[in-house]
């Protein structure tokens, strides 16, 4: 790695300050950071560490709503969250393993967005508010291509916040190597409706299934699937499947995840 | 009942305990020496290139800086020698073009290394070479091996061909072989692809080298199989320090399979570094070095015919071979698809012929040599894939088939058509005990419910037979082979009574430090724990070619036993002076010598110290000293022998195979330590499901490795495997070695992959879907693209 | 550089350290704890596996200066202070759930830290568990059945020798 400083500071403010500095960079649970910086694809002058900062760390229920902390690891979100939103604690169980869990945080998954991440596909489907230092952005309006998202610069992710659906799952076909969604699909019944979110599949990077979302609307069943399908073109053909794969799995995943659901 | 000691028994590894408490000493770990500096490579980051100029000048003015080294700097020094010399059926010898230490001229594969940097710190020795400049012009890759056969892009232009071998074996069979085919009642075909593998040990390679100018020698601490063969290499053929100025050590080893045999050209490098700048010089590969540079595995594209009369009488084999040699000759790549793959091609079976032809081509990708099983699993696979599928095409039970043509067991020793003689084995009692330990009758109960949960099952069985324990000698020697394959054991008796065994073998994981001392324990009839294995040292111990091709036991277990042997018979003599008795009449029993038929005795404690304080001794007759060394050069190769089976259940949605039964039972003559052996076996197993399921090192047309890291070569983990049933109740002694012992170290990745890909073709017919061959490995992505193609 | 202080095997350590240092470099090359190893650069083989604050986590994707003030607990702090190997440790031995030893540290400290959160773990959770260690000698077999023995669970039935 390249040399540069590493500060903790314990409060968003003292955080916000630090990153002002030329080159400094947010380091999370570093659990996709780190690997860059062996790599020696980054070369930030200083990395300013958010796993101090207990005002980011922590899960609580408001309503029917989740607030999640933007320091919260996967670990944590895996244990508290088994009963009051399964399929998100099931999601974030999935993630990496058992030591990447006790690190990787949602703030840093979802500010990174990996077009293979899986909170990016739970935060589209439950329709989830990406709260920052600065203001509130709805997950619709946040994850905007292939590791682009709406954040500015010096803009840390501070919390999430997930609306609880009536009933949820998640699907998730492993690349065999790197257990990343291959294909990943989260499906989430709100009263207003449901919520089909891809990950893993499309150049573009997280999507909503917005034709199958209207037809479970109306019928929230794997049957309602029936006749649709999701178009190769845009998907990403890698070493581990085609554009035609991808979309295949889309439906096979997202019927699933409906049979699934609770 | 099992064993609690000695031979046959299942004895924990007493090299577990310093491995557990992370105290093992791998080459990285060794503490650093007062004057340690650190070496990193400029690697190329293209495939093929004409190296204009290095301009190292910026690098050599940097922070910590000590030296750089170019190619230019080893231009004078001996290339790194391919070890086994093999003609084309044309009867001219291969082409060996230079393998120099540092890439000269031309870079010939991503990784291909430069330029060298020595420095105080890794950090600063890697900042500098970033500083290099080198200005390589890129060229096409090379990277298909029947393309490269046609093509005028040479990877090596001096020798004006991409076509290192064009080999026959045996030439004088082709035309007999031709003929059955001609005239048979069926022909089977099958083109396959033998899938290009990384090896990945688990623990990187490391170099590390200092010189001692007060006495001109050098010592290289490095992670190897073989540190003698290792030490001949640099040596006789690469840097000329005489053998007596060189020691190789090979600490705690972090697993091998093949990929730490070879010499490589960092352990060069860190030898003249460390002379150049006076220096302890250490090199350590990460990741991603290893899966450019480490020498990879497989890589062969097959087309295989069996030809059978109407009844499923094997009447031939012909099999065509393009064997991907890669850029440059590894040590043993030569060997590996010639004389450890063609040799093979007869299998379990009576069939009268066998041809093979391999073209061993270079292309613009990483070195290819010995893997797990080394040509064996290549053959292996071909046989066994297109038997399965002759079967299908004639309507007959793959077991069946099988069984019909199998070598009978009154029918040892068994000349094979391709040109071995196979020892002992009894492949009809292996299947008859497959058949009974993996519940084979109870399959289709099994399938309906894996049908119930919307799953297809399929059940895939094979045999195998293949050579290990290599090899003899004067044998290898007239197929082309540059060094002997003997090895040597020094059994050492000290004068208060244990004994240190220094080895030519070098453990980096089967356990010697307890197999060994296990047979000497049961030959001597003390205690194994008064006995401790000296190994990976060349200053301490005899000449020995080192481990791999599952010849630890076979060879030097069997120089071990002759050492053994040589001691006894001196303790006799000493016994019978102390005993006042002829040597003839004392008999060796529990740690005691007596003379036969009475009550006289003295312990092996009271016969060693008194060979290392003569006194009332006699000298005319015998010499002081209880040390004895033996070079044990085998026979014959020796011929493990299997039947495995696995199930399958495929999910028909995504194309996802999981391996719910896998039972292997072999055949490895008499067992020294069955715990270890069986572990061995799942080892295997777990790298042969890897290849058929899971890995694939894969370049892309630019020769850019797609799969450089664990994100896209996927390794096996636990959850990708089950529990294994595993056998070898049914061996038939070796019958050329002391032990009666034969090779049991590559069975498991030589025996599996073709039983994975007959079990999911399997499950494929079963579900209607007609498909009869995909390559491996059979990702989700494969099997389902076959499902809906078919 | 910075100074760094935490508990390494309960004894209290304190070093300079520079921003970039990762754990395991500090682990590996200042302690000169050669029992925490590096196999990868993708953070995923899990041979330098150890607990900090009694979690399993990666030293090599972990910086020095992150793990200021923890407990920290390598591969060389789980025998007994009189040298005796932990249960876990003797069912690595028992069972041969390790060949050539180098992921070995990182599996027994990755079981370690299962069992303390699920006591009996079913083989399924077990191989799940180890989802980010990676073993190339062993075929896993063994490394599942030693830590199911370790939990006090009867391996016998569960898969032949």
């Amino acid at each position: 790695m390249y040399a540069f400083d590493i500060e903790r500071p314990t409060t968003v403010a003292e955080a916000v300050n630090a990153l002002k500095t030329d080159e400094a960079q947010p380091l999370g649970g570093g659990q996709t950071l780190i690997p860059t910086l062996k790599a020696r694809l980054a070369a930030p002058s200083k990395l300013v560490s958010l796993s101090a900062i207990a005002e980011m760390i922590g899960i609580s229920r408001e309503g029917s709503t989740i607030r999640i902390g933007g320091a919260t690891t996967h670990g944590q979100v895996a244990t508290e969250l088994a009963e009051s939103y399964p399929a998100l604690g099931y999601l974030a169980s999935k993630i990496g393993d058992p030591a990447v869990r006790n690190r990787g945080t949602i703030g840093g998954s979802v500010a990174n967005n990996d077009p293979a991440a899986c909170y990016p596909a739970a935060c589209l489907a439950s329709g989830a508010t990406i709260t920052t230092n600065t203001r509130d952005i709805a997950a619709d309006d946040f994850f905007l291509g292939m590791f682009e998202t709406a954040l500015e610069e010096d803009e840390i992710v501070t919390a999430v916040t997930f609306p609880v659906p009536q009933k949820a799952d998640y699907q998730k076909f492993e690349q065999p190597a790197s257990r990343f969604p291959l294909v990943g699909v989260f499906v989430a019944k709100h009263d207003d409706g449901v919520r089909v979110a891809v990950t893993g599949a499309s150049e573009s990077g997280v999507f909503r299934w917005t034709e199958a979302e209207e037809a479970l609307s109306a019928d929230f069943s794997a049957g309602a699937l029936d006749g649709l399908s999701v178009d190769a073109d845009g998907m990403i053909t890698d070493l581990h499947g085609d554009g035609a794969y991808r979309a295949h799995l889309i439906k096979v995943l997202t019927g699933r995840a409906v049979t699934a659901s609770r | 009942m099992p064993k609690d000691t000695g031979i046959g028994a299942s004895t924990r590894r007493r090299e577990d305990v310093r491995f557990l408490k992370g105290k093992g000493q791998y080459t990285d770990d060794i503490p650093p020496a007062h004057d340690q500096a650190a070496a990193v490579f400029a690697r190329s980051t293209v495939a093929n290139g004409v190296i204009k100029s290095i301009d190292t000048s910026v690098a050599e003015s940097m922070p910590g800086v000590l030296a750089v080294f170019t190619g230019a700097d080893f231009a004078d020094v001996g290339g790194n020698p391919a070890g086994w010399l093999i003609n084309s059926r044309d009867g001219e010898p291969m082409k060996e073009p230079k393998r120099p230490v540092l890439a000269h001229g031309k870079v010939r594969h991503v990784g291909d290394a430069y330029a060298a940097v020595i420095a105080e710190t890794e950090k600063q020795a890697r900042d500098a070479v970033e500083a290099i400049e080198a200005d390589i012009e890129e060229l096409p890759a090379i990277m298909d091996v029947k393309a490269a056969l046609t093509s005028d892009n040479f990877v090596h232009d001096e020798i004006g061909t991409n076509q290192c071998f064009d080999w026959g074996w045996i030439e004088d069979n082709r035309r007999a072989t031709d003929d059955a085919i001609k005239g048979a009642a069926h022909v089977t075909t099958l083109e396959l692809v033998n899938n290009r593998l990384v090896p990945n040990a688990m623990e990187p390679r490391c170099s590390m080298a200092s010189y001692k100018e007060s006495s001109d020698e050098y010592t290289l601490h490095t992670t190897s199989q073989n540190p003698h063969l290792t030490r001949l290499l640099i040596s006789a053929f690469v840097m000329g320090i005489p053998e007596n100025k060189l020691t190789v050590i090979a600490p705690d080893v972090g697993g091998g399979f093949g990929s730490k045999i070879y010499h490589y050209g960092e352990e060069a490098l860190v030898l003249a570094a460390a002379k150049r700048v006076g220096r302890t010089v250490k090199w350590t590969s990460d990741r991603t070095e290893a899966f450019l540079t480490d020498a990879h595995g497989r890589d062969h594209v097959t087309t295989i015919e069996l030809a059978t009369d109407a009844e499923g009488n094997f009447l031939a084999f012909r099999t065509e071979t393009y064997a991907n040699v890669g850029a440059y000759l590894s040590n043993f790549a030569t060997a590996t698809p010639t004389f450890l793959h063609g040799t093979l091609m007869a299998g379990n079976y009576t069939v009268p012929n066998v041809y093979v032809n391999v073209k061993a081509v270079f292309t613009n990708t990483a070195p290819v040599d010995a893997y797990r099983g080394a040509g064996r699993p290549e053959a292996t696979y071909s046989l066994e894939r297109v038997i399965d599928k002759c079967a299908r095409e004639l309507g007959m039970d793959p077991i069946a088939l099988r069984r019909k043509n199998f070598i009978k067991p009154d029918q040892y020793p068994f000349a094979s058509a391709a040109g071995l003689e196979y020892d002992s084995g009894n492949y009809d009692a292996l299947m008859d005990k497959m058949e009974e330990v993996a519940d084979v009758a109870g399959f289709a109960e099994r399938r309906k419910a894996s049908e119930a949960k919307g799953l297809l099952r399929g059940f895939g069985v094979n045999a195998y037979v293949e050579a290990c324990g290599i090899a003899p000698s004067n044998l290898v020697g007239v197929l082309g082979s540059r060094v002997g394959l003997y090895d040597a054991a020094t059994v050492r008796v000290n004068a208060t009574g244990n004994l240190s065994v220094m080895v030519g073998a070098h453990s980096h994981g089967q356990g010697h430090e307890t197999v060994f001392p296990q047979i000497v324990a049961d030959m001597l009839g003390i205690d194994a724990q008064s006995i401790d294995i000296v190994h990976g040292d060349t200053s301490k111990i005899p000449f020995g070619m080192g481990t791999y091709g599952s010849r630890s036991l076979a060879v030097c277990g069997s120089a071990v036993v002759r050492a053994t042997e040589k001691i006894i018979a001196k303790a006799k003599k000493i016994a019978g002076h102390m005993l006042e008795a002829a040597e003839t009449d004392i008999e060796l029993k529990d740690g005691q010598f007596s003379v036969v038929g009475t009550n006289k005795g003295v312990s092996f404690g009271e016969v060693a110290l008194k060979a290392y304080i003569p006194h009332n001794f006699p000298i005319e007759d015998i010499e002081p000293g209880l040390e004895e060394t033996a070079f044990y050069d085998p026979a014959n190769f020796t011929f493990p022998s299997g039947a495995y089976c696995c199930e399958v259940e495929v999910d028909p949605d995504t194309g996802k195979v999981r391996v719910d039964r896998m039972t292997a039972v072999d055949d490895f003559g008499n067992v020294m330590n069955p715990m270890i052996v069986t572990g061995q076996v799942h080892g295997g197993l777990g790298q042969g499901i890897g290849q058929a399921l899971l890995e694939a090192a894969r370049y892309n047309e630019d020769g850019q490795l797609e799969s450089a890291s664990y994100m896209d070569y996927a390794m096996p983990r636990a959850d990708d495997l089950p529990f294994y049933i595993v056998d070898h109740s049914q061996g038939t002694p070796c019958t050329h070695n002391p032990l009666g012992a034969k090779g049991c170290g590559e069975a498991g990745a030589i025996g599996s992959p073709p039983t994975v890909v007959n079990a999911v073709i399997d499950a494929l017919q079963s579900g209607g879907k007609n498909v009869t061959h995909i390559d491996m490995p059979l990702t989700p992505h494969r099997v389902w693209s076959a499902m809906n193609n078919a | 550089m910075t100074k760094v202080e935490m508990t390494v095997n309960g004894k209290q350590v304190s070093r300079d350290v520079e921003g970039q240092t990762l754990l395991v470099s500090m682990l590996r090359e200042d302690l000169r704890l050669t029992g925490t190893h590096v196999g990868c650069d993708t953070s995923q083989c899990g041979a330098c596996v150890v607990h900090v604050n009694g979690k399993s986590v990666k030293a090599c994707t972990m910086f020095a200066i992150e793990a200021d003030g923890a407990d920290i607990k390598t591969i060389e702090g789980m025998a007994g202070s009189d040298g005796s190997l932990s249960v876990i440790q003797s069912a690595f031995q028992e069972h041969h759930g390790l060949q050539c030893g180098f992921c070995t540290p990182g599996m027994v400290m990755t079981a370690a830290n299962l069992l303390k959160d699920n006591p009996k773990p079913t083989e399924a959770e077990v191989r799940h568990h180890l989802q980010g260690n990676i073993c190339r000698c062993t075929g896993y077999h063994n490394i599942v059945k030693a830590i199911m023995a370790a939990s006090g669970q009867d391996v016998s039935a569960i898969a032949a020798e």
